[in-house]
């Protein structure tokens, strides 16, 4: 295939994922703006306002940044991990296989489709938030450079995840087990400042606080951890994760025989 | 004749150990129409899987137009179009948007993608469906929808793995002359079938395949000359209570109206109708018992099984 047919290939794949997304916006779209409002009323607002300064803002002001960037998280996520495994499971997964598409393509398509929905759901999550507090924008590069980089991440894992499931519970044990107890310890509701030193050390060695922390320097100007080094930590989990997904897409993991 | 599909020493051993095909060669020329045969379990699908890149080899080469499916990937599944043995669409996506996403995955820009979609879909008889979920199709329609979604990208090389099965024989009648409209404006078609007289009706060449490996690969004229015989029906009255005894034939009492009789290869028919004039025997009609080319696909597979001691 030339250029512009990888081109076309890549379009069609991205285009069928927004489209599947958005055909079904009440179970994708929808959910996270009403959790995360609840996130806002009740964590931010009634409880929020009891527990004062967190990290130097408002409590509302600090879950903020943690609260989107757990829904880009989420979304981008659960888009591959459910696209992916039903295109298995109908076995429609067949007719980009038997295409002369390489597996790259496939791979980098899917991604975008889990970008394309983790921004969006992101984006959404960022007006609903305007309805509670005033959101500062510290810089926005490292805004949009962690959150494609974030989005991009967890479609590649949710890609992984798909590709080793056998069932329908297979693809919510990794989003159940580990997404969400690393989300929850990421530094989403509280300042890893605040734990006792052993534990921040811990702390440092989930993915996640690195991308809570960097999005929210972008916005408030203020983070738990060196945002070069977090940087540097998520592209090197995006290149090792890119590989370990086309290894196992060229081998045909769990969708050859 | 150049080969549009050639295979060479083709070995599959699944995980669990079963050893699927046993060093299957193929060469199917271009422009032929070849059927794939075996018994159920022989190897057809793991042959036609690995082909569409939907099995991963153990061993051997695929070859499609010149190109090795192995390391020149790309440039031979452009010249493929698959119509798989079950439904492999999703079910609640459109009907036209199936297809047209399909001619997407092979690089087709988006104007020619819509036209040929419309084309492909008029031509099957799916045009007035293309709005509705493919879920919402009944079985022939599914049926027909695949094979569309394998011609939009116009293949030189289809593959087409029980295309007619749970269709209904009007439908398989004109599915037969559209494959053989394709076949002859130069589409080179491998075919396999449960229906025998699908594949002895379309196909020029024949490859029999039993417990991984070829044991017949021929032309369907030169392998239905080694016939040795044919079994007829003939409907006859008066009633008969037993077979009557013709000398140099086999004839059994299929009911007290019917007679199946074995006509070896070289005997006439001629001596048979005299001798049931004699016997004050009138047939009202005649056919054969079974395709010719089921009798001698039976008859393979089971020399195949003798030889395997089994």
């Amino acid at each position: 295939m030339n250029n512009r047919e990888l081109a076309i290939a890549l379009y069609t794949i991205v285009r069928r994922e927004i489209r599947r997304f958005t055909r079904i916006w009440l179970q994708t779209l929808l959910p996270p703006a009403i959790t995360m409002s609840l996130y806002f009323v009740i964590f931010g607002n009634l409880i929020g306002s009891r527990i004062g300064q967190m990290g130097g803002f408002s409590y509302m002001e600090f879950i903020v940044p943690g609260l989107i960037m757990m829904s880009v998280i989420t979304n981008s996520y659960s888009n591959v991990v459910a696209s992916f495994y039903s295109a298995k499971f109908q076995r429609n997964v067949e007719e980009m296989l038997v295409s002369p598409m390489p597996n790259w393509v496939i791979l980098v398509g899917y991604v975008l489709g889990g970008v394309s929905r983790g921004v969006m759901v992101g984006f959404l999550v960022t007006m609903l938030s305007l309805f509670f507090t005033d959101l500062q924008v510290h810089s926005l590069t490292i805004i949009i450079i962690v959150t494609l980089l974030t989005s991009i991440l967890f479609a590649i894992g949710g890609f992984i995840n798909a590709m080793l499931a056998n069932s329908f519970d297979d693809i919510s044990i990794v989003p159940t087990f580990i997404l969400t107890p690393l989300t929850y310890l990421g530094g989403v509701f509280y300042s890893i400042s605040l734990l006792p030193e052993f534990w921040q050390g811990v702390s440092q060695l989930n993915p996640i606080l690195y991308m809570v922390s960097t999005f929210r320097y972008g916005i408030l100007g203020a983070s738990d951890i060196n945002i070069y080094l977090a940087l540097v930590v998520i592209v090197v989990f995006v290149v090792g994760l890119f590989m370990v997904a086309l290894d196992m897409l060229n081998k045909g993991k769990g969708i050859r025989s | 004749m150049k080969s549009a599909l050639l295979i060479s020493n083709l070995e599959k051993i699944y995980d669990n150990g079963f050893v699927a095909l046993k060093g299957v060669s193929l060469n199917v020329a271009q422009g032929d129409f070849f059927a794939l045969l075996g018994p159920n379990g022989a190897g057809k699908s793991t042959t036609l899987g690995i082909v569409c890149s939907l099995v991963n080899a153990t061993a051997g080469k695929v070859e499609i137009f010149g190109y090795d499916l192995a390391t020149q990937t790309s440039q031979a599944k452009q010249f493929l179009g698959v119509v798989p043995q079950e439904f492999n669409f999703n079910a609640f996506e459109t009907v036209y948007n199936i297809i047209k996403t399909q001619a997407g995955f092979y690089g087709l820009p988006d104007k020619l993608a819509a036209e040929r979609s419309q084309y492909y879909l008029q031509k099957l008889g799916l045009w007035e469906k293309r709005d509705i979920a493919a879920r919402m199709l009944s079985g022939g329609m599914k049926r027909r929808l695949m094979i569309a979604r394998a011609l939009v990208h116009e293949p030189k090389l289809l593959i087409l793995d029980e295309p007619t099965a749970g269709v209904d024989i009007e439908l398989r009648r004109s599915m037969w002359e559209f494959l053989r409209e394709i076949n002859e404006a130069g589409t080179t078609i491998i075919l396999t079938t449960h229906y025998l007289e699908e594949a002895e009706y379309l196909c020029k060449n024949i490859a029999i395949i039993d417990r991984g490996k070829i044991i017949q690969n021929t032309s369907i004229k030169a392998l239905l000359a080694q016939l040795d015989s044919e079994s007829f029906i003939f409907d006859i009255t008066p009633a008969l209570q037993e077979a009557p005894l013709i000398d140099g034939y086999c004839i059994t009492l299929e009911d007290d109206h019917s007679l199946v009789v074995e006509v070896k290869k070289g005997q006439s028919l001629n001596g048979l109708f005299k001798e049931f004039e004699r016997s004050a025997i009138t047939v009202t009609s005649m056919r054969n018992k079974s395709n010719r080319l089921e009798e001698m696909f039976i008859s393979m597979v089971e020399n195949n099984l003798e030889q395997a001691g089994e």
